[in-house]
């Protein structure tokens, strides 16, 4: 139980499936065991766009039967940065894969013509998807194929758009309308395997050892999860209540990151989403907190009361990116952003990067009216951002195709890689917190905030006067439990129930028996898996390079210094042998 | 005194499916999704919001009616009660419900909410209620 692995060929249309209790035995499921899938499927110098690439997705034991462990994860080599690719996803994946009989999937291959997966309990098949290929928006392929495919009412879709058709290096992956695969490119990966999207849906049971010490636990956790102030946050504003918190202690990136603060952050912060746009808050499969934020814009499109309405789901990353970091002053105008992104299935938050960069290299004459085809860029323009995004999309001429392949590559273009705010080749998310927060991101795994939450530790710090060492420290135990968590897979937004004890205990009630040291071992087994493949791929941490914007700009705790994070990467890399 | 089921206020479902598994982990001992005795589904995706499918304990149930065995009889208070022994899998009574509240387990058995509460208990948002009721 618990370790059936569907592996399917694109190439040829033909499935196997494997028990592979040998991986699911040590390295419980979710980020763990698709490492180790990765490291089998993906040797060094595979081209992330090349037929022989994978595609893994993966869930662990506890999803779906515990509250709030909901989530997917995904691993594949990334087109953005040429090394790991990984990226969590919630919706209604876990729960459709789990009652589908497959704890993990891996797909290789290239369809021959566009194709789509059809995969409801035993049946998997390959269909066409021809009509479908240049549909561009997310939310019309959902339609559509609920329209011809068996699992109505609680089956997952994943699919692409004309981001990931396109192969934009950061088109990312649509599940279920309001979640998404995001980040290092999988959207992009999918367009190359002509993968326009994955049905699953299925029927079966888990099997669960004894229901008594199994329900003992679920009731203990359920009301952890509700009836606590744990996860009030996320409950009440959401996420997007951290843009009045950041503003007020100068850790909200804006404009490029010229800014840590900004004027008008109060019109678009989670409070006024909250009381004005608002529309209904939704979950995840086994998620009785409902943390998505669904807002309603609606737009007059001619005279006479003609009205469109879209329904768009917003975060802290999602405003801090397309917004502070835009100079957007408006909340209505920073949902136009995002509903643009959505449509083509763009990653919201290395968009908003791509597009701040562009912004000051066109005040400084870097690139210039003949690259941008005439879109004047300035901040706070929400309609020649709205052109932009279109055309990095379309890509009609070669500065559009560099955009988009992300800040990096355009910055070795035309320059300003002083200003091109990315660590590890990714833009950066919503955090100028301080040292922690840019030494988290550049050695975390996936070059996320959430490897190990540094904003955090930077927060941490300016209460308690931690030291470099102290901070580093932190950033480990995160880096190494956070694999814990997310071979679970949990919610991250759900750590603070999900502590040590708790997953020991919860593992044990369904029969898996793990002792603290044996979880903290593993979590560092699984961090340094990751590390081996990062190196087989040529990611080296000691190479990247900070851009300059980071010390010039004031942060949470002070103006970060050089030597401060250099100093801290160099304890990181010995504690950890990384 | 008698309970039921009560959808009392459906537009407030955040379709996160914890009454399903409260109902199959209590009632079949199973966690699983097509024991549950209720039923949430979307109908048109996420973004079209959900379906709460749950038994209308009517006092005259049609599916104790369209039952040809004797399986299903009307439950005090509402509803109906299911003896497994009686039951051969004719399916006759979901169609006969026109809410479609009764489907089928993996052996082929209707699954029969029993009122027991449990789905209300693990619903965060008060979208379904047990409401308690005086039987004349």
């Amino acid at each position: 139980m618990w370790s059936n692995v569907l592996y399917i060929d694109l190439d040829t249309g033909e499935h196997q499936v494997k028990d592979r209790a040998d991986l699911f035995d040590k390295y419980l499921g979710g980020t763990g065991v698709a490492t180790q899938l990765l490291l089998e499927e993906c040797p060094p110098g595979t081209d992330p766009f090349s037929p022989e690439a994978p595609i893994i997705f993966s869930i662990g034991p506890l999803n779906t039967i515990f509250p709030c462990v909901s989530k997917t994860v995904s691993m594949f080599k990334s087109p953005m940065t040429g090394e790991l690719g990984e990226s969590h996803a919630g919706g209604r994946l876990s729960m459709a894969m789990r009652f589908a009989g497959y704890d993990s999937i891996v797909i290789k291959g290239r369809a021959e013509k566009p194709c789509y997966l059809s995969i409801h309990d035993d049946e998997v098949k390959l269909k066409d998807a021809t009509s479908i290929w240049n549909v561009s928006s997310v939310e019309v392929i959902g339609k559509i194929l609920r329209n011809v495919e068996p699992g109505k009412g609680r089956r997952s879709i994943m699919r692409i758009g004309e981001a990931g058709v396109n192969m934009v290096r950061y088109a990312n992956v649509n599940v279920d309308t309001y979640r998404h695969f995001g980040r290092l490119g999988l959207g992009a990966v999918f367009g190359s395997k002509n993968l326009k999207a994955i049905v699953i849906s299925g029927t079966e049971d888990v099997e669960i050892p004894e229901i008594a010490p199994y329900s003992k636990m679920y009731n203990k956790l359920y009301d952890a999860v509700v009836d606590t102030e744990v996860m009030e946050k996320y409950h009440d504003l959401g996420t997007a209540a951290n843009i009045n918190v950041l503003n007020q202690l100068k850790g909200l990136p804006t404009r490029n990151l010229k800014q840590s603060g900004f004027e008008n952050a109060e019109n678009i912060s989670g409070e006024y989403f909250a009381d004005n746009l608002l529309l209904r808050k939704i979950a995840c499969s086994n998620c009785p907190i409902g943390c998505i934020h669904i807002a309603m814009l609606k737009t007059t499109f001619q005279k006479g009361h003609e009205f469109e309405v879209n329904h768009i789901s917003y975060d802290y990353e999602l405003i801090y990116s397309l917004g502070t970091n835009l100079g957007i002053n408006l909340a209505e105008d920073v949902l136009r952003l995002i509903e643009r992104c959505e449509r083509y299935g763009l990653d919201v938050m290395s968009t908003g990067g791509v597009l701040a960069w562009a912004t000051e290299s066109y005040e400084r004459d870097l690139i210039t009216p003949p690259d941008t085809l005439g879109i004047a860029l300035r901040w706070g323009d929400t309609n020649s951002y709205l052109k932009m995004i279109d055309k990095i999309v379309e890509m009609p001429n070669k500065f559009y195709q560099t955009l988009a392949k992300g800040t990096v590559a355009a910055a070795a273009k035309y320059g300003g890689e002083d200003f091109a705010v990315n660590l590890g080749g990714l833009e950066i998310a919503g955090y100028h917190t301080g040292p922690a927060s840019i030494v988290g991101q550049m050695v975390g795994v996936r070059h996320s905030h959430l490897d190990n939450g540094g904003y955090s530790i930077d927060q941490k710090a300016a209460s308690q006067q931690l030291t470099g060492e102290q901070m580093v420290d932190k950033l480990i135990y995160e880096d190494y439990w956070r694999m814990i968590n997310n071979s679970l897979v949990a919610c991250l937004f759900a750590r603070g129930v999900y502590g040590e004890q708790t997953i020991i205990d919860a593992l044990a009630s369904v029969g898996i028996k793990k002792t603290r040291d044996e979880l903290e071992t593993l979590g560092c087994e699984i961090f340094l898996a990751k590390y081996e493949f990062k190196k087989q791929q040529g990611f080296d941490v000691g190479k990247i390079k900070v851009p300059g914007r980071f010390y010039e700009t004031i942060s949470q705790l002070g103006m970060v210094k050089e030597e401060t994070i250099r100093e801290m990467l160099e304890l990181y890399k010995k504690k950890t042998g990384i | 005194m008698s309970a039921k089921i009560k959808v009392a206020n459906p537009n407030r479902c955040i379709g996160c499916y914890s009454c399903m598994l409260a109902c199959s982990r209590v009632n079949a001992k199973t966690a699983s999704l097509i024991d549950s005795a209720i039923d949430i589904r979307t109908s048109g995706g996420i973004e079209s919001g959900l379906e709460i499918i749950v038994c209308r304990s009517c006092i005259d149930p049609p599916c104790a009616r369209a039952c040809p065995t004797g399986a299903l009889t009307p439950r005090t208070g509402g509803g109906v009660i299911l003896d497994k022994d009686l039951c051969d899998s004719c399916m006759t009574c979901a169609s006969a419900c026109l809410p479609r509240t009764i489907h089928f387990d993996k052996a082929d058995m209707p699954v029969i909410c029993t009122h027991c509460g449990v789905c209300a208990r693990f619903c965060s948002h008060d979208v379904l209620e047990l409401r308690k009721t005086e039987v004349l």
